[in-house]
């Protein structure tokens, strides 16, 4: 029996939109989802893997016939039909790409929207720096090592508020220092000073992101939003953590020899646990006399495998105005202990390897 | 069926002169010289740009940073991605556009063959200091080279490479002057505009976007050195200066150069596919204009390499749109190549399977480019190895693949011997099974959160890279039967006659290789540049299009 | 039959057998639209440059940035003008050779060349008069690089002149039918002054 060509073409291309959807929908290729802005993007990629296999299995599809059906025979010296073109197909093979693109930009621009990218308020506001300066010492003495922004006026960067939340002030603010090869989080509203980031879980938080010295990024891949720290300039990140649980928090711009290991841990928690940390976090009342202590073993501690990222912090510390506690915090709660770090360390120790 | 040319019989001044293997070393006007010496040279800084990145590859292997430290980390990938795309696409690019073009278009010569050769000049310094540099005080702040990073590691290094950088831009932008200048005007009198190959439509289309965006590079180098050697702060935010002007006026040239790299194969591949599949290419006026298209977008979408940068809301949406659009054209080019091949009556040598390859990997590219404009997506894997991935799939599934599949099927007129095609399909197949094997796992590793430039890495993510590493091994190994059969086939290889795809294009229309003037008279148009087809040969019959054009008097002045 | 030539077709060309000119010099002279390319490119830089330069403007609250000292205005003014009007003075050099004139084209190429190199004394009498250097500010750097980079360009425009004026001692090398030299001398000089333009207003009058 003969099946008709066309019955066959619409059987195949009926399997491939299956296919294309099925894989689309199932291709596991996205870490998991810790807020409602990262289930949008995965919506948003979701779409574009069910087109994309579409076009993938399209062309390679013709690819596969041509080599299995169109071979030259041998001896045979003749030529194919001489077709030179096809102005209505051509025009549709134009035209469809345009829709998917029109329809792929709307759709990215809506998720954009309501993940908070067109938020005016973001970053710009020239309020930020002054309140937390006034609230906390600590991070009026860390952000004066950071160069002021006061003469540039850029326009918003970052991810702000979804359009619900515009008007409304985030639940927590941190400030969040990027520093060869560190991340710093300043609580400006508990005094806080930490070397890793720690929120309530469903609460809007937001991100005031500086740089120190060269250009960071500071992505969360379960939440899917990065953003640049730029010095000189202000950016901010704000969403919503729904998923308790601890996510690595990355630097993704080239930031010099160590940028690998620039990494840190964003723990989100229940309200109760967050409020138990919070409480262990509360600076306690220092004497100098500890503090120079905790410096002098700090610096004396043997150049070996040892060290740690606080402890290229330390010859900074104070024009950082870090102080021991936050450089012993650092020391012991850095999420590196791994592999990695101790061949960082080993390499700091011995640059000829 | 007729030949596209035939010839006039007269003698040419120089056509019995011989060209002599010394003057291949020398500083020659003839542009096929100069194609020759471009090509070797752009292999010989592959060659190195690959030893780094099997370098690269091997310190991934493992999770921590044991092969080497992670500042020379930082040399290998910044010297790997300036030595690709300066040392090697850029200039193969330019090695075969000044081959083919003035045989392709019935010239004798490039427009100003002494610029021709000064300009190949500039590269074998400008590569030559660069690699240097890795010996002194390398630059570590990746091929961007962003500052203020780039202005804190190595002077000495980032000074070179600036240097480098420079002198490689001025010889690209004098080597453009001449391709520009000479499809304009330097076309057999009886070649129009619509009658010519389309390799030529897609190397107008490459000079455009290198003098357009190259001067704009070279802007910013002048600031960036300035800011380097003599301590003004343009780009240095402890000065008061701006990062993200840097940002600007860099991909303003570089993301061009995504297209300066690949456009020149995208026209080889118009040129291989009708050959041998012995059919017209599908749509001519579309896959020529499509090029200028391509070239016009490209000049208005650098900034979705800033998203998650210094840019502001309203200008991510602008870029995402043109970015994307950019796919329209690229999918005519794409779907003309397909209904090209669709049909006919295909020679798998080692030419067209790398043809046919190239379709295969670079869509793939194609694909997560559009996915990669989407803003709140590109947010999500920006400097991932999901990036890294889609990069590769486009330089090196297009443009590597396009330059092997351009050599091969030129090989015999540069030359004027056959390649060995059982060499040429190993290499084929290892160079396609190392490829993906290499990449694909890219894209899992970025969107699963493995950043880019990274020394050392999540142990979580020490499988993928183990399987992309085995896979740059194949593909280190894939280039030895690649050597051997050019080097072998140059000396030894069968001859070759003068026609032996029986292409219709000008260059198969002397003999192999060409004689110093290319052609011993001027060549008139037959036939159009694709008019293959039984339709063609059963009549006899010229296609309306390709009416032999005779323009009397003027043929010859 | 592919790769052979049809000799019913082959009889088109005979046509032009009698029509077949010399080899290879026979297209025609590309060397000044070959400039006029390569003049858009450089143009491209400076284009590049003031964006730069109008970039830097936009994103400070105030241009120049508080406690730069003061610029003179007379003496740029003087030498634009002086800039301005040697473009005049070149033209007549160009139409001096198409009437065979090798004394004028000379004697025009000649003022234009001191004209030059006043501008670029000015330029540099001005540098030393400034009371910034490169490095004191943003402004001060843009400044110094966009009108030195300038100056570099009409430096190099005065070599061509002079470059002109050394061929033309010899008898005949130009004529009023071969003469690109002087054309591309002039159509330089005509590049860096529009470019010194732009810069005038971009640096001193906005």
């Amino acid at each position: 029996m003969k099946i008709p060509s066309n019955i066959l073409t619409m059987l195949a291309g009926i399997l491939l939109t299956l296919v294309s959807i099925w894989y689309g929908k199932n291709h596991g290729l996205m870490p998991v989802q810790a807020s409602s802005d990262a289930a949008l993007v995965d919506g948003l990629f979701d779409t574009m893997m069910i087109i994309s296999t579409a076009i993938f299995l399209l062309v390679w599809g013709v690819l596969i016939i041509c080599l299995l059906k169109f071979r030259r025979q041998p001896g045979d010296e003749t030529d194919g039909p001489a077709i030179e073109g096809n102005i209505p197909l051509e025009i549709v093979w134009t035209a469809i790409p345009v829709v998917i693109v029109l329809v792929l930009g709307v759709y990215s621009f809506d998720v954009y929207n309501s993940m908070g990218g067109f938020d005016p308020d973001a970053a710009g506001d020239p309020g930020v720096q002054v309140a937390m300066a006034s609230e906390d010492g600590t991070a009026m003495s860390l952000m004066d090592a950071a160069p002021k922004k006061a003469h540039h006026n850029h326009m918003a960067l970052g991810i702000g508020a979804s359009p619900q939340n515009i008007g409304s002030p985030p639940d927590l603010t941190v400030n969040v220092l990027g520093m060869q090869y560190a991340w710093i989080y300043t609580y400006p509203d508990l005094g806080i000073t930490t070397g890793e980031l720690h929120v309530p879980a469903n609460k809007n938080v937001r991100l005031n992101l500086k740089s120190q010295d060269v250009i960071h990024a500071f992505w969360l891949p379960e939440f899917r939003i990065k953003q640049d720290t730029i010095p000189g300039m202000e950016s901010e990140l704000r969403f919503t953590p729904t998923r308790v649980g601890d996510y690595p928090i990355v630097c993704a711009e080239l930031c010099g020899a160590y940028h690998g290991g620039m990494a840190s841990r964003l723990y989100v928690q229940a309200p109760e646990d967050y409020d138990k940390w919070v409480q262990e976090q509360m600076p306690a009342p220092e004497s100098d006399s500890q503090t120079a202590a905790d410096l002098e073993k700090l610096m004396a501690a043997p150049t070996g495998e040892k060290r740690s990222d606080a402890d290229y912090l330390v010859p900074v510390a104070h024009q950082m105005g870090l102080d021991a506690q936050t450089l012993d915090h650092l020391h012991h709660t850095m999420p590196m202990p791994s592999d990695a770090l101790k061949q960082v360390s080993a390499n700091l120790a011995t640059p000829a390897a | 069926m007729t030949t596209q040319a035939e010839m006039q019989i007269a003698p040419s001044a120089h056509a019995h002169a011989e060209r002599k293997w010394w003057h291949y070393f020398t500083f020659c006007e003839d542009h096929k010289v100069i194609g020759l010496q471009y090509l070797v040279t752009a292999f010989f800084f592959y060659a190195i740009g690959g030893a780094l990145a099997t370098a690269i590859r091997t310190e991934l292997a493992t999770p921590a940073s044991d092969f080497v430290t992670p500042d020379t980390y930082n040399s290998l990938l910044t010297l790997h991605g300036t030595i690709m795309i300066f040392l090697w696409i850029i200039p193969a690019g330019a090695g075969l556009a000044n081959y083919l073009i003035p045989l392709m278009i019935g010239a004798r010569d490039m427009a100003f063959p002494k610029m021709n050769a000064m300009a190949f000049w500039m590269v074998p310094p400008s590569g030559i200091a660069l690699v240097l540099s890795f010996f002194l005080e390398s630059p570590q702040a990746g091929w961007t080279s962003y500052p203020p990073l780039s202005l804190m590691t190595g002077k000495v290094g980032e000074g070179i490479w600036i240097f480098s950088l420079l002198v490689a831009g001025t010889s690209s932008i004098l080597g453009a002057i001449n391709f520009l200048v000479t499809i304009l005007k330097m076309r057999v009198p009886s070649m129009t505009i619509h009658q010519m190959p389309l390799f030529c439509w897609s190397m107008l289309a490459t000079a455009g976007l290198i003098l357009v965006g190259t001067p704009v590079l070279a802007g910013a180098l002048i600031l960036l050195a300035f800011d380097l050697l003599a301590g003004t702060s343009f780009f240095n935010p402890t000065g008061g200066g701006d990062p993200i002007v840097y940002q600007h006026m860099f991909w303003f040239y570089s993301h061009p150069a995504v297209y300066i790299m690949v456009l020149p194969l995208f026209g080889a591949i118009s040129e291989i596919l009708p050959v041998h599949a012995r059919k017209p290419i599908f749509g001519y006026k579309a896959i020529a204009y499509s090029s200028l298209v391509i070239s016009f977008l490209g000049l208005i979408v650098w900034a979705h390499h800033m998203f998650t940068s210094g840019t502001p809301a309203w200008l991510r949406m602008f870029f995402m749109i043109t970015t994307m659009i950019i796919a329209v054209p690229t999918g005519i080019k794409v779907f003309g190549w397909l209904a090209t091949i669709w049909g006919g009556k295909i020679s798998f040598n080692s030419a067209m399977l790398f043809a046919m390859g190239f379709i295969a990997v670079f869509v793939i590219g194609g694909i997560t480019g559009v996915m990669l404009a989407a803003v709140p997506f590109d947010i999500h894997v920006h400097d991932t190895y999901f990036v890294v991935a889609h990069l590769h799939y486009v330089l090196f599934g297009g443009s590597v693949f396009g330059i092997y599949a351009a050599i091969y099927h030129w090989f015999p007129k540069m030359t004027g011997r056959m390649v060995n095609e059982t060499l040429g399909q190993i290499h084929f197949v290892l160079t396609f099974i190392g490829m993906n094997l290499t990449f694909m796992p890219m894209h899992e590793l970025g969107l699963l959160g493995m950043n880019r430039r990274i020394a050392f890495y999540d142990a979580r993510f020490t499988t993928l890279n183990q399987v992309a590493t085995v896979g740059a091994y194949i593909l280190a190994v894939s280039t030895v039967p690649f050597l051997i059969n050019a080097v072998w086939s140059w000396v030894k290889g069968a001859k070759a006659v003068d026609n032996p795809w029986n292409a219709l294009t000008l260059e198969w229309q002397t003999s192999s290789p060409p004689a110093i003037e290319n052609f011993e008279v001027l060549p008139v148009l037959m036939t159009g540049p694709y008019d293959y087809g039984e339709h063609h040969s059963e009549n006899g019959a010229l296609p309306p299009s390709a009416e032999p054009v005779l323009t009397g008097s003027s043929s010859g002045s | 039959m592919q790769g052979t030539v049809d000799p019913n077709k082959a009889a088109l060309n005979y046509h032009n057998e009698e029509v077949v000119a010399p080899a290879h010099e026979e297209h025609p002279d590309l060397r000044l639209f070959g400039l006029l390319v390569f003049l858009g490119a450089e143009s491209m830089i400076f284009l590049g440059l003031f964006v730069a330069y109008l970039t830097f403007r936009a994103v400070y609250p105030s241009w120049p940035p508080e406690g730069t000292p003061e610029r003179e205005l007379v003496l740029p003014a003087i030498n634009t003008v002086i800039l301005i009007a040697s473009s005049f003075i070149i033209h007549n050099a160009d139409t001096a050779i198409k009437k065979n004139d090798v004394k004028g084209l000379r004697t025009w190429f000649s003022i234009t060349a001191i004209m030059g190199a006043v501008f670029l004394m000015g330029q540099l009498y001005e540098y030393s008069k400034l009371e910034f250097g490169l490095t004191t500010n943003l402004y001060a750097s843009t400044f110094y690089v966009l009108t030195g980079f300038h100056g570099l360009h009409v430096f190099l425009g005065v070599c061509l002149i002079l470059a002109v004026l050394w061929r033309a001692q010899k008898a005949g090398h130009y004529s009023d039918h071969d003469h690109f030299g002087v054309e591309a001398a002039e159509l330089y000089w005509h590049f860096v002054d529009v470019v010194w333009i732009v810069l005038f207003i971009l640096l001193y009058l906005l």
